[in-house]
């Protein structure tokens, strides 16, 4: 029993005490966890523990008591507040609170949880993106409606993308759906990457269609190229 | 402390501040040497050791070590935030380049690192990262030339995956098992340098072709978290340099070109960026973009441009100043990257070569500053403009920004 009122009674605990094994298993989990002062470092340098409620501290010291409900909870309720920045790493213990995060996160995606599914409402698109070009953003991303809150501007670059992209010295930034010019050849290793290291399955677990949709993008090109998806 | 300067407990000198005190960089606090074992796993045949080409600068890392910085023969491991969104950075990157003389390629056989949606999405998972960095080191490796790489996040996460790399034996072979089946060796560079860090090296070479006066700009430094908080121990740091107390990256660039580097309170802050957040949360990013980060750095510094060096930086702490501005918040300070900066004291063209018209904050009070015409150049550029919409040129070329 955790110290904790458990939040997802509903949930057993043999169904949570399993993916905690799973975050156990990671090979990177150990390195980013040596035990916890609870000193609080790590959420005085936090940009999210200033935005949200959520602790840095929190994650560490229940990852590190094994509190397999409140480990649970934050899978769930706190994961997705986290920025990524890793300025938790000033941790005087070494701990990566924010390592801890990432594979928190990457078991929430790989067994489907709700919340996981939830966070990546709206984020499909992006994947598709970095899964299938090779490149995160592109320029055509840059509509008026997608990005509102950043003014005026993006209307001024949308509206002349194409000749603002030629407008570019550097041979490999003409694209206007890519960062820049990927090989084709290049994106078909890519995508042996992405299968060969099980994110497809992954991408499976968190969005069907957008497994279904990658999946008939990339088969075409690896048939096409001689290799069998 | 200059006339119109606001009252401040930062001290603004800070940057050149040394202690009378000498701070051992003691090796019983250092990490291991991440070098003994990239060497021993090669001499074992686990992989090969891409070595920094010659001629290389040698220059200081966190806990004393020393780094070797290549000078020319880079491979450019592009970023996709940099070319998709801020362009004129990447474009600034291979202007210094050209301007030293410096041989280069910027490939087309290379993808991004993808740790953004690593980071954002967690869609993915350490053996697929780390297949994704030796794939573009193994292209790399094949021209001969070595990885320089743009994105703060990359060469963060890169580091990431070398340590990875070397410490876990299985997912080792399961990568290399992957790149067999790309037809590609296992190959890790000696160092994974960061282009600032490489501007970093070449700092006084670019002041010597300074040709734009930037003695009367105030300047603040975001340093990148990618940059400076993951895998930290082979960050640039210098004894000059914020006592060495800081990394030295970007601020010395800064110092070398004239300018006052003005410090702040929440230097150490991320910029806000959170890589989910930018693109599908972008209240928190915002607030914390203009509370934390810019309006601190106006209130205490009143600096004309804040410069940093990473791809997120650059947008989160430029683009979101439109809502700040809206809110009545006190916002509006340009933000470019130390590229583009050190191009515009080179004499590079503020459109041509530095594209700002992808940035959204007001620039032009510094460019004003800078001495640069800017009402001229952007016809010029216009001009450029008209040729390509009617076809009259096909694209803007490196002869065209030169002439
Ligand atoms: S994780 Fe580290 S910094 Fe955070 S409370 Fe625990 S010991 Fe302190
Ligand atoms: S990585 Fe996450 S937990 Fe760590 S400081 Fe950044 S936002 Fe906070």
């Amino acid at each position: 029993m955790g110290l904790f009122a458990d939040k997802y009674p509903d949930v057993p605990y043999e169904e949570k005490s399993r993916l905690w094994e799973q975050v156990k298993a990671d090979p990177r989990f150990p390195t980013y966890l040596y035990g916890c002062y609870e000193c609080g470092i790590c959420v005085a340098a936090c940009p999210s523990a200033r935005f949200y409620d959520f602790s840095p501290r929190k994650i560490a010291q229940a990852a590190a008591r094994e509190d397999i409900e409140l480990i649970f909870e934050q899978m769930n309720d706190d994961v997705w507040n986290c920025s990524q920045c890793f300025s938790c790493n000033r941790c005087p213990r070494q701990n990566s609170p924010g390592g801890i995060i990432t594979v928190l996160r990457e078991v929430s995606v790989k067994n489907g949880l709700k919340s996981a599914k939830q966070a990546l409402e709206g984020y499909s698109r992006i994947i598709y993106k970095i899964m299938g070009t090779g490149t995160q953003v592109s320029p055509d991303m840059l509509q008026p409606d997608a990005f509102p809150d950043w003014g005026p501007q993006v209307r001024a670059v949308s509206a002349d993308l194409d000749v603002w992209r030629r407008a570019l010295p550097p041979e490999t930034l003409h694209t206007t759906s890519t960062g820049w010019q990927v090989d084709d050849k290049t994106i078909i290793e890519l995508y042996l990457i992405w299968h060969h290291t099980g994110v497809m399955d992954m991408i499976a677990e968190v969005d069907e269609g957008l497994h279904m949709i990658l999946n008939d993008v990339m088969e075409e090109k690896l048939e096409e190229a001689g290799y069998e998806a | 402390m200059t006339a119109n300067a606001p009252a401040s407990i930062i001290p603004y000198n800070a940057v050149n501040t040394k202690s009378s005190r000498t701070f051992e960089r003691q090796a019983e606090y250092a990490p291991e040497d991440f070098h003994d074992h990239l060497f021993e796993l090669e001499a074992e045949g686990e992989w090969i050791v891409q070595r920094v080409p010659e001629p290389y600068v040698e220059v200081m890392t966190k806990f004393g070590r020393k780094k070797k910085i290549p000078l020319e023969l880079t491979w450019h491991h592009k970023s996709c935030g940099q070319c998709g969104h801020i362009p004129g950075y990447s474009t600034a990157i291979f202007w210094l380049n050209r301007k030293l003389n410096f041989k280069y390629i910027d490939p087309t056989d290379q993808t991004s690192c993808t740790a953004w949606n690593y980071y954002a999405s967690a869609t993915s998972n350490a053996p697929a990262q780390a297949g994704v960095a030796m794939r573009n080191f193994a292209a790399a490796y094949e021209t001969g030339y070595f990885p320089l790489i743009h994105c703060g996040t990359s060469y963060g996460h890169y580091k990431e995956v070398r340590e990875e790399m070397m410490h876990h034996a299985e997912m080792r072979h399961q990568v290399r098992d992957v790149m067999k089946k790309l037809g590609k060796p296992l190959v890790m560079p000696e160092e994974i340098v960061h282009y600032s860090e490489w501007i970093h090296a070449v700092r006084d070479r670019i002041a010597a072709l300074q040709t734009r006066d930037f003695s009367n700009l105030a300047v603040t430094v975001h340093p990148a978290c990618h940059y400076y908080k993951l895998v930290q121990e082979d960050a640039i740091y210098d004894p000059d340099i914020y006592g060495g107390q800081r990394t030295a990256t970007v601020s010395a660039l800064i110092v070398a070109l004239g300018a006052q580097v003005r410090d702040y309170s929440t230097w150490f802050d991320c910029c806000g960026f959170g890589f989910r957040h930018i693109l599908v949360q972008r209240d928190f990013t915002r607030s914390f973009a203009t509370r934390r980060k810019i309006q601190v750095m106006k209130q205490e510094a009143n600096p004309d441009v804040v410069i940093t060096h990473d791809t997120g930086c650059v947008t989160t702490l430029d683009k979101s100043q439109f809502v700040g501005a809206a809110h009545g918040l006190d916002v509006g300070v340009p933000v470019m990257s130390d590229a583009q900066f050190a191009a515009l004291a080179m004499g590079a063209h503020p459109y041509r070569v530095c594209q700002l018209h992808w940035h959204s904050t007001e620039y032009r009070p510094l460019l004003e500053k800078m001495g640069i015409d800017h009402e001229k150049a952007w016809a010029e550029f216009q001009e450029d403009l008209k040729d390509l919409k009617s076809g009259k040129k096909e694209y803007l070329t490196w002869e065209d920004v030169d002439a």
